[in-house]
Formats: C-alpha cells, sequence, structure tokens
C-alpha cells in the first residue's frame, strides 16, 4: 500500500477517536459542532503560545547581546590591566554567546513558519464550522430521507479527518515550542552565570585555565587585535599591527588607557547591530 | 477523487491526475522505506505541487472526507515515518 492510502487509513483512523459517534445520527452532528468549537478554541490558546514563545526568544537574544557587549568591554579592560588570562575569559564567553544567538535565530524562524501556518488553520476552520453549522440544521431537518442519513454519516466523517489534521498541526506546533523551551532554559542559565564581574582576580583560577586551555583560534584572534588595538590606538581597528606579537607592557601612556576604558563602558548609540541573532566582531569599527 | 494535503486542505482530482499521483507515490514509498532523505523530500514537494497545480481546492462548504493523504508540505523523512509507526502502535493498542 502507498503512502498516501497509509496515512489517510491513520488519519480517519485518529478522527473515529476523536468523536465518539452517538447512537442517533443527530446527536452526533451537534457533537461535532461542540467538539469544532472546542477545537478552535485550543487552536486559538496554541497560536498565543507561539507568540510568547517567539517574544521569549527576542527577549533573550536581547539580553545575549547586552552580555556580549559588556564581556566586549571587560576583555578591553582587562587587556589594559595586562590581565591577558580574564580577558581570554571574556572572549571565550562571547563566543559561546555567539553560538547560542545562531540557535536562536533558527527557532526563531521555525516558530515563525508554525505561527503563520496555525493562523492559516484557524481561518479556515472559522469558515469550516460556520458552514458546518448552517448544514447541520438542513440534514437534521430532512433526516428521515435514506439520503440525508448517508451525507449525515458523510459530513461527520468529513469534519472529523478535518479535526484530525488540525490536531496534527496543533502537535508539530507544540512539539516546535517544547524544543524552544528546552534551549531557552539552558540560555537562561548562561545569563544567569553572568559575565565575569569581578576582573580583581577573584575568580577561580582552574576555571580560567580550563578556559583558556579550551579557547579557540577565534578568541586568540580577537585579543591580539584588542591588545593591537590598545597599543595603537590610532591604526585602523581590525588590522594587526607590528606590536601584535609583544606583550603590551607597562608602556601603554594612561590617557589612552583611560579613554579606552571610558569609550568601552559606555556603548555607542549605534552600537547594537540590527541583526538582534548576530555579532559583531570585535575588530568592527563603532 | 478527493486529496488531502495535512495542514493545507482538500483538493478534488480527475481521475487522470490521481493516477499520476500513484505512481509518484510508489517512488515515495520507495524512498521511505530506503530511507533517502534526498529523494523523499525531491518526491514529497512533486507530489504536492501536481495536487495543487492539477486539482481544485474545496470549499469549506463541502465537507467530505478524503480519499487519499499527503503529508504536510515540507513534511521530512523521519516526520512521516513517526507518524505512520506511532499510528499502528495506537491502533494495536487501541
Amino acid at each position: 500500500m502507498g503512502v498516501m492510502k497509509r496515512l489517510t487509513n491513520i488519519v480517519q483512523a485518529k478522527a473515529n477517536k476523536v468523536l465518539d459517534k452517538a447512537e442517533d445520527p443527530r446527536e452526533t452532528l451537534d457533537l461535532s459542532y461542540e467538539k469544532q468549537l472546542e477545537q478552535l478554541q485550543q487552536v486559538r490558546r496554541g497560536l498565543a503560545d507561539v507568540a510568547t514563545a517567539k517574544k521569549r526568544i527576542e527577549l533573550q537574544a536581547q539580553q545575549l547581546q547586552q552580555a556580549a557587549t559588556k564581556l566586549q568591554d571587560q576583555a578591553r579592560q582587562a587587556v589594559t590591566q595586562n590581565r591577558e588570562d580574564l580577558a581570554t575569559q571574556a572572549l571565550t564567553r562571547r563566543e559561546g554567546i555567539a553560538g547560542q544567538l545562531a540557535g536562536l535565530k533558527t527557532q526563531h524562524d521555525q516558530l515563525a513558519q508554525q505561527q503563520e501556518r496555525l493562523e492559516a488553520t484557524t481561518q479556515q476552520l472559522q469558515a469550516r464550522v460556520e458552514a458546518f453549522r448552517t448544514q447541520k440544521e438542513t440534514l437534521k431537518a430532512s433526516y428521515t430521507a435514506a439520503e440525508a442519513q448517508t451525507k449525515i454519516g458523510e459530513a461527520v466523517s468529513g469534519i472529523s479527518e478535518s479535526m484530525s489534521d488540525t490536531g496534527l498541526a496543533m502537535t508539530r506546533a507544540q512539539d516546535k515550542i517544547a524544543q524552544m523551551q528546552a534551549r531557552a532554559g539552558a540560555v537562561d542559565e548562561l545569563l544567569a552565570s553572568g559575565t565575569l564581574t569581578d576582573l580583581s582576580g577573584s575568580s577561580d583560577p582552574l576555571q580560567a585555565e580550563l578556559d583558556k586551555a579550551s579557547s579557540s583560534g577565534a578568541v586568540e584572534l580577537q585579543l591580539a587585535q584588542l591588545k593591537s588595538e590598545l597599543a595603537t590606538p590610532d591604526a585602523p581597528s581590525g588590522e594587526l599591527g607590528a606590536g601584535a606579537e609583544e606583550p603590551v607592557d607597562g608602556e601603554v601612556v594612561p590617557d589612552a588607557a583611560a579613554s579606552s576604558a571610558t569609550a568601552g563602558s559606555i556603548p555607542a548609540p549605534g552600537a547594537s547591530p540590527a541583526d538582534p541573532f548576530s555579532l559583531d566582531g570585535p575588530g568592527a569599527p563603532s | 477523487m478527493i486529496v488531502r494535503i495535512l495542514g493545507d486542505g482538500q483538493y478534488e482530482l480527475d481521475e487522470a491526475a490521481a493516477e499520476r499521483l500513484g505512481q509518484l507515490d510508489v517512488e515515495l514509498n520507495t524512498a521511505l522505506e530506503a530511507g533517502d532523505e534526498g529523494t523523499f523530500d525531491a518526491v514529497l514537494a512533486m507530489l504536492v505541487e501536481a495536487v495543487r497545480s492539477t486539482g481544485s481546492r474545496l470549499g469549506t462548504d463541502r465537507i467530505v472526507p478524503s480519499g487519499l493523504t499527503l503529508p504536510h508540505e515540507g513534511a521530512t523523512l523521519g516526520e512521516v515515518a513517526e507518524l505512520l509507526n506511532s499510528s499502528d502502535a495506537d491502533q494495536t493498542a487501541g
């Protein structure tokens, strides 16, 4: 048997479960109608759930952006204090945030798609419920005719099948929400763990060592860029100066250090990128 | 012949068009059983397109059961396999 026939049998088997057929077909019509109204309510609630889930993802993306900005500032500050270990730690966390943002974007897109589909489903369901309401009264009035009894059976099967389909659409939307909630929980933990709150050296030295060991090439590159920027404040950002390979020592002029720290602590008005799900590189001009 | 696309709605097709669907359905089944995702996606897209282009959409005032059912547009092989299996289990259990 082909896929399409098997699927039809399955949807219709589910449909029969949706509706326990009453003895009198006329009662079945009323029962179907009540079930449809219930389902319309459920789909509307489902739609609200999808919208809420989408909103939560957008809020989290904003929070992650803020955390990334703070980490960037802290890395900058750490370099001016010659604390390369802390700068590495901050940049490593910032890299982690970029990964989380990419995951959030995927889920945001999936939820938007589910929202669109459920909206279409709701509209169709509403039109169908209205049509069914009129039809059932006509069918009930002419019930004694044998033909009407056949039509009642057909209408009830047809409407049950539609309800079964709507039920499947709801399940798909709920699956997406459940996936999103699992990730949202992980992101909340990441946000709760916070940015580096203390740069004075009280952070767990083992963790710092671990972070250093696992820091990617991207982090090392960003660190080199930061050092180069701070060593030669006039050089165009993103370009590695000659001093990049040499450790920044106490020769940093106080003025430059002070102005960098000040500039770093206040995010520029245009600093947040237009796309809430991506991070600007640390070398991006501001 | 009435064909439902899950999550979309019902379409009415003439017998010749329904026969062409039957041929594609055989290919879909083969891909499903072979676990060939690439072919499955391509054939499903062709089926959905064929139903939409050759069929006429049923109005909401016609309430009838379908003869054939297609998975929702963009459904993955895994999703369809799960739907077919979970429901088999339901039927044997209930």
